[in-house]
This record gives C-alpha cells, structure tokens and sequence, in this order.
C-alpha cells in the first residue's frame, strides 16, 4: 500500500482515503452515509441489493453509475451520493422489493428495527406500482425451533444471512435455492431449521435487514409468569448484556448498566434478581478444577470448553465422536437455574422447588435451545422456564414504560448474586481462558497469580479469529487455543485430527468475538467497531472490582461450604454437570 | 421433491468424486457424473456431497442443483423427451406439438414424468437446429419438423416397441 496520500471529492468534499476495501467505507470514514442491505462490514461485499449505488464522476469526465460497495476507491474521482439520478434507482429498488414483500409491517418480529421499512420510509415509497405478493403466493413460516424464525416472505435475497453462516461458521446450513424469480434462501431442500445442522447462533438473524430471520421472542409468557401470583419469578441476567442494552436506549456502547438493569428488573416484576456473573464464577471453579484434574490424571485432551450451546450442538452434530473432549461442566446459565430452583429455598421464604419460574436473559438465541435440552430437565421440568435475548429484554423495558437512563442503580439479591471480575470477562472471547487461567493459576500451585490481566488472551483479529497463549504456570507449561466462530473451531478439530494439535485447552464461542457479539444483542451489524466497545467494557469492569478471580468469590466460597461440598464433589457433579449425546446418528446426514 | 427416491450407491459417489479431484470448484461435472448414474440427482447422493466434500453443504449442493436447468431432482423417463419452445420453434409451432406430446402421455398440472417411468417431458429453449423447427429429441434422436399429429405418431410407435 503506498504512503502517499489520496484524495477522493464526496458531494464536492475532498477526502483523503488509504485503503478502505471499497468506496462505501470512504464515504462512512468521511462521516457520510448511503443506504444498503447487502453491505455488511464483517462479511465479504456482495452486491446484491443496488441500494449503494452512486455517482462517480471520473477525471477524463466520464460519468457512471455504481455500487459503492463493491467499488474500489480511485484518486480524483468526485462522488455524487445522493444525487437525484441514484435517488430514482434506489427507489425503484425499494418498489421492486417491496412488490415481493409481505408488507405486514406492524406485526413483523422486526418493526421498528427493519431497514427496508426504514428506507422505505426515508425515500417516500407511497405506492408500488406493480402486481402484490397475494396469501395464496405467501410460504410457510418456519417457526418450529425454540430459537430462531424464518419467514421467505419478508425475505429481500441480500444474503447477507448465507454468507454469515458460511464465513463464521463454516457450515452454510443456508443457501440459496433455484434461480431468476423463484430464487428463495432456505435450509438443505427447504427443511426446517431444527432438522438440519443449524446451531441457533444467531448470526443469521443479526445481519438480516428485514423481518426474513428474527428471534423468537417469549416476552408474552414471561410476562404471563410475571402476573402469576402462585408463582415466584426469578431472573438472572448474563455478562454481555450489561455492556450493550444501553444502546436500546441511547447510551453509548460498552457502557455497564448492571445496576439501572437490576432496578428495572424489580420495576418489570421479577421477584428476585441474580446474575449470571456468578455462575460463571461457579463454572469456572468447576471447569479449572475439571481441567486440573484431567491434566494430572491424564484424562481426554484437549478439553473444550462447554459454556457455548451452538458450539455444543455443533459438536454434538459434526463431531460426536470427539465429545469427551468437552467439559462436562454446564453452561453459566445451565448452572445457575438448577442451583436457584434446588437451593433457593433454604435461603427465602415463600419460594419452593415448584413455584420458582427461572428466566433468564442472554445476548445469545442459542440460549433458548440450550434451555430446552433433555439433559437440562430437573423432575421432568426444564431448569431453565423462559430464556430472554437483550433485545427482548430491552422491548419489555420499553413497554413496562420504564424511563431506563433515569433508573438509580440496584444490588443484585443475595446469596447467588455477587461476582468476580473473572465472571465478568466470560463474556469476550478469551475471557473465559483468562478466567480459567487465574483459577487454575491457584489450583495447581496453591498461590494467587500476580498479575490478573493477562492480557494475551484479549481482542479478536477480524482475520484470524483465533489464537494461541501458552502459559508458564511455575514451570508448567500450559497452552490454550482461543477461538471464535465455529470455522475457527473446526480448523481447531482437524489439527487435533491431523495430530498437530499443541493446546490442552480449547475456549470456543461460536459468534464471531464472543457473547459481547451474541445473536440476540441489540443490532450491531453495521459497525465493527460496538464489538470492541462492549468488550472494553466488560473488561473496564473487571478492573474495577476488588475481586477478580472467581474461587475468592464469597458467595461462591459459602456455596460449597453449605452446600455443593467442594469443586467436582458428587453433589456438584449432580447440579452443575451434564452430559452430551450424539445427534448425527438419525439426522438427515445420516445416510443408510 | 416428489415421487421415490432411488437408493443411492455412496461407493459409486465416492468414485465418483475422486476421478473428479475431490474438488469444489469441479462440483458441477461431479453432479452430471452422478446425473448420468441415476438419470437425476437422488437427495441423498447431494446430501452425500455436501457433507463429504471441503468448503460445501448440502444447502450448497442443492442450490447449485437447483441453479442450472441441466439438472433433475426427479427421476427422468426412459425415455426423455425434449420439446424446444426457443425462437424458430415457437413460431413454427412448437407449442400445439407439446400440448400433443402432454395430451398422448397424459401428463398434466406440472407433471413432467408419466406413471410408469417411460416418458419425461421438458421444454427447452434451443437445441441448435433451428433450420429444422420445431424440433423434438427424444434421448439422443433428433426429430425436425414436428406436427401435433407426427409426435403422436413417434409416441405411438415407441409405446408398441415397449408393449412387445
């Protein structure tokens, strides 16, 4: 790349450019903006939706027109992006679109939310002059999944969802099928999500304009639980949400609102409010403990970690052969229910086994899948009643009429709602390595580790997402693999397959930097830089908390005291531990 | 996907892909191959590829599948029939020659293969023999100059041969 500079002319505003990968990123770096569907900053260009298009103007004073997206940037040129010439394209685009489109728009999942419905709106489409998509056209909604919707009819064929499953995941379980009109985005054949190898990460959903793939949302039922006066409603809440709810409500991204959170937890109605946090500090005990012991008692290595339920079912429907590899520690929120629904009892009066409803709410719609597991039933109930992504959890914010910004900060109740900083950091990529690494520090050699930050497992490289620290634990040399994506997990599982694999631990979040960058976080599509934010923002916290490893936890100290004995004892195993089944046999991969 | 599905022979897949280099970028020749095998592309021999082969999935080998007219996820006749509808052919009349193909093999609101597996129809939109509109083949014979009442005569005579 060459140093000199270079400077391009938008709406008559000269701008130097380096080496943005195409125009549209010059005209957003110059603090302008064009509209798109297709554009998504993570993903590779496509240029499908037309929307960018622009006017460029070349020096010899050849006029064209183009898509911005998938334009490199060129010294001279002068730019027209809102001319009236691309103005009449997009619309038109808009009205050809629109022409295909169930326009239920106040019922859609994504109203409000919908970039069509915005642009729409912006460029005063009023009328569409061509013949509607009739009922008798409309294709059946796939809705028979705990976690994720599909509706064809609201489908604008961007693919922006295509290529996030292939590119993150690596499993393209969406394609495209048929060609020219008859072109729609489907599973293997048109199969329901849930009967192919989809592993409910999200990220599908989270790059949709439209309301083709939204969340499932179960904010009705938790509201009918809410109003239940038998039962005793309570909630926990993850890490990542903290960092990012704010943004449903203008505040800045990254900024930790766990306190206005649990004060409006209260003012919703739940009747005791825990955090997530400390679960993690739980499965970190556990998992450093698990992780010891297979190391000296030289137990299936690698070990996975196991707080990703998309990265679990990816195993459990890629890779049932290697499931021992995975912790058989529950995930933060798979610990948490049981423990409140068997333990809270003792602790509050009024609360028994069968009148607790157990809601929580995570940034992830694998989340909600997990909840429904077999493994996870408790006496022939879920541990886990109802899981809320952010999202949700923003909207019933909003429709309690809760003035979220002026919320005075809340305590979360006592005795399973204190935490470490270790809790914290789960949920960045690395985060739950550096957790474990602190603990683990403590377990092998009886001492504290001296610095906590360790700071090689923080940040994500957009290129690589993966990277490997090796740790010197008094001598002992420790190597860790950090992953996000599950096509960075799969590069993983060959080596381990190829026998090149030099890492005794595995910590795989299947969304591309983690939780932080969750399916169900507020949308974030179009901007790398809110998954750095919220990250920092988490690890802000950490910093700031006086305790920072998860076995210095107090209220993690008092469980096992009382309760669970010590990490790995049988009673820990029982709540805390599940196991894993193999889901290829029977699939529709498994062919006879 | 309607009607049954053949049994697929993974072995002969498997062959299959490996004179093809096992590549990707060679899955179109690799669907021919296997086109050729079973007179269409069986769901399981794509769900087969999708899953054995690097980079691809069975969304993806299905939507290539689904791409290109060239390929069939029925099962194809016996005998396969190709009725061209291109320009020279429309208007010498390569339509009443279909609707007289569609009429003699009773084939009708979509259906392009007859009950007992003999006959299958397309439309396609040149076979490069225009001189001769409107044109048939029937597998690899070409027959030029179609009528409503020739085409009968041609079904007619392969039902005989058949029912010998």
């Amino acid at each position: 790349m060459s140093e000199d500079k270079k400077t391009l002319f938008i709406e008559g505003k000269e701008v130097e450019f380096t080496d943005e990968p195409n125009l549209l990123e010059v005209i957003r770096k110059a603090g302008m903006n064009v509209p798109t569907f297709c554009y998504r900053p993570d993903l590779t260009q496509f240029g499908a939706c037309r929307m960018c298009v622009v006017e460029v103007e070349y020096p010899n004073g050849r006029v064209m027109v183009n898509s911005s997206c998938t334009m490199p940037p060129e010294a001279g040129i002068k730019v027209k992006i809102n001319s009236q010439r691309v103005r009449k394209i997009r619309k038109t685009v808009l009205e050809l679109l629109l022409t295909n489109h169930d326009r239920e728009c106040t019922t859609c999942n994504k109203s409000g939310n919908c970039e069509l419905q915005k642009y729409s709106e912006e460029y005063g489409v009023r009328k569409i002059k061509y013949p509607t998509l009739t009922k008798e056209e409309m294709m059946e909604i796939d809705d028979r999944n705990p976690s994720i919707v599909r509706d064809p009819n609201k489908c604008i064929l961007c693919g922006a969802c295509v290529r996030a499953c292939s590119e993150f995941q690596g499993h393209s379980v969406l394609g495209f099928a048929n060609r020219g009109s008859r072109t729609v985005v489907q599973p293997m054949n048109g199969r329901d999500l849930a009967a192919v190898d989809c592993v409910f990460c999200g990220q599908c959903q989270a790059v949709c304009p439209t309301g083709a793939l939204t969340i499932k949302s179960n904010v009705d039922e938790v509201w009918d639980e809410i109003n239940n006066k038998e039962k005793k409603v309570v909630v926990q809440i993850a890490p990542s949400v903290r960092v990012a709810l704010g943004e449903m409500f203008g505040l800045k991204p990254g900024e930790n609102t766990i306190g206005k959170i649990y004060a409006a937890l209260r003012k919703i109605g739940f009747d005791l409010v825990f955090d997530t946090n400390f679960s993690a500090d739980l499965t970190i005990t556990e998992e450093a403990t698990e992780f010891v012991d297979r190391v000296t008692n030289n137990g299936v290595l690698p070990m996975f970690t196991s707080c990703c339920p998309a990265w679990i079912r990816y195993m459990e429907t890629q890779h049932p052969d290697m499931l021992a590899h995975l912790s058989s520690c529950k995930s933060p929120q798979g610990m948490l229910s049981p423990v409140l629904k068997e333990l809270l009892p003792k602790y509050q009066e009024g609360y028994t086994k069968d009148n607790i409803v157990v809601v929580s709410i995570m940034p992830c719609t694998a989340k909600k899948y997990e909840a429904k597991r077999g493994q996870l039933r408790r006496d022939g109930k879920f541990e886990t009643d109802y899981v809320l992504t952010t999202q949700e959890f923003g909207r019933m914010i909003k429709e309690a009429g809760i003035d979220f910004k002026s919320l005075e900060d809340e305590k979360a109740d006592s005795p399973f709602g204190g935490y470490t900083g270790a809790g914290t950091i789960f949920g960045a990529s690395g985060g739950v390595a550096e957790a474990a690494a602190r603990t683990a520090y403590y377990y092998i050699t009886g001492e504290n580790v001296t610095n906590n930050d360790i700071k090689e497992f923080r940040g994500v490289d957009k290129n690589s997402r993966s990277k490997t620290i090796e740790l010197d634990i008094k001598g002992k040399k420790v190597v860790v693999r950090v992953v996000s994506t599950l096509k960075q997990a799969e590069k993983a599982i060959q080596e381990i397959k190829d026998g090149t694999a030099n890492f005794q631990l595995l910590e795989v979040m299947a969304c591309p930097g983690g939780c932080i960058n969750g399916g169900g976080q507020p949308r974030s599509c179009d901007d790398i830089k809110i998954k750095e934010e919220r990250a920092e923002g988490l690890y802000e916290e950490d910093r700031k908390l006086e305790l920072r490893r998860s076995h210095e936890n107090p209220d993690i100290v008092r469980i096992y005291k009382e309760d669970l004995e010590k990490p790995g004892s049988h009673k820990a195993h029982e709540l805390l531990h599940t196991t894993y089944t193999d889901m290829r046999t029977g699939s529709y991969k498994d062919l006879k | 996907m309607t009607g049954s599905q053949t049994k697929v022979d993974f072995s002969k897949i498997d062959e299959i892909i490996t004179n093809c280099g096992g590549k990707k970028s060679n899955l179109i020749a690799i669907l021919q191959k296997v086109q050729e095998v079973y007179r269409y592309l069986p769901e399981d021999a794509m769900i087969y590829i999708g899953t054995k082969m690097e980079g691809l999935s069975p969304a993806t080998v299905f939507g290539v599948a689904t791409f290109y007219a060239q390929f069939s996820l029925d099962p194809k006749g016996k005998y396969e029939i190709r009725c061209c509808d291109g320009t020279a052919c429309h208007v010498r009349g390569s339509m009443p020659v279909l609707n007289a193909i569609k009429a003699r093999l009773d084939l009708k609101d979509g259906k392009f293969t007859t009950d007992d597996g003999l006959f299958s129809l397309e439309t396609v939109s040149c076979l490069g023999a225009c001189g001769l509109a409107p044109v048939v083949m029937i597998n690899d014979k070409v027959y030029p100059q179609m009528t409503s009442d020739a085409i009968k005569v041609v079904l007619d005579t392969i039902l005989q041969e058949e029912n010998k």
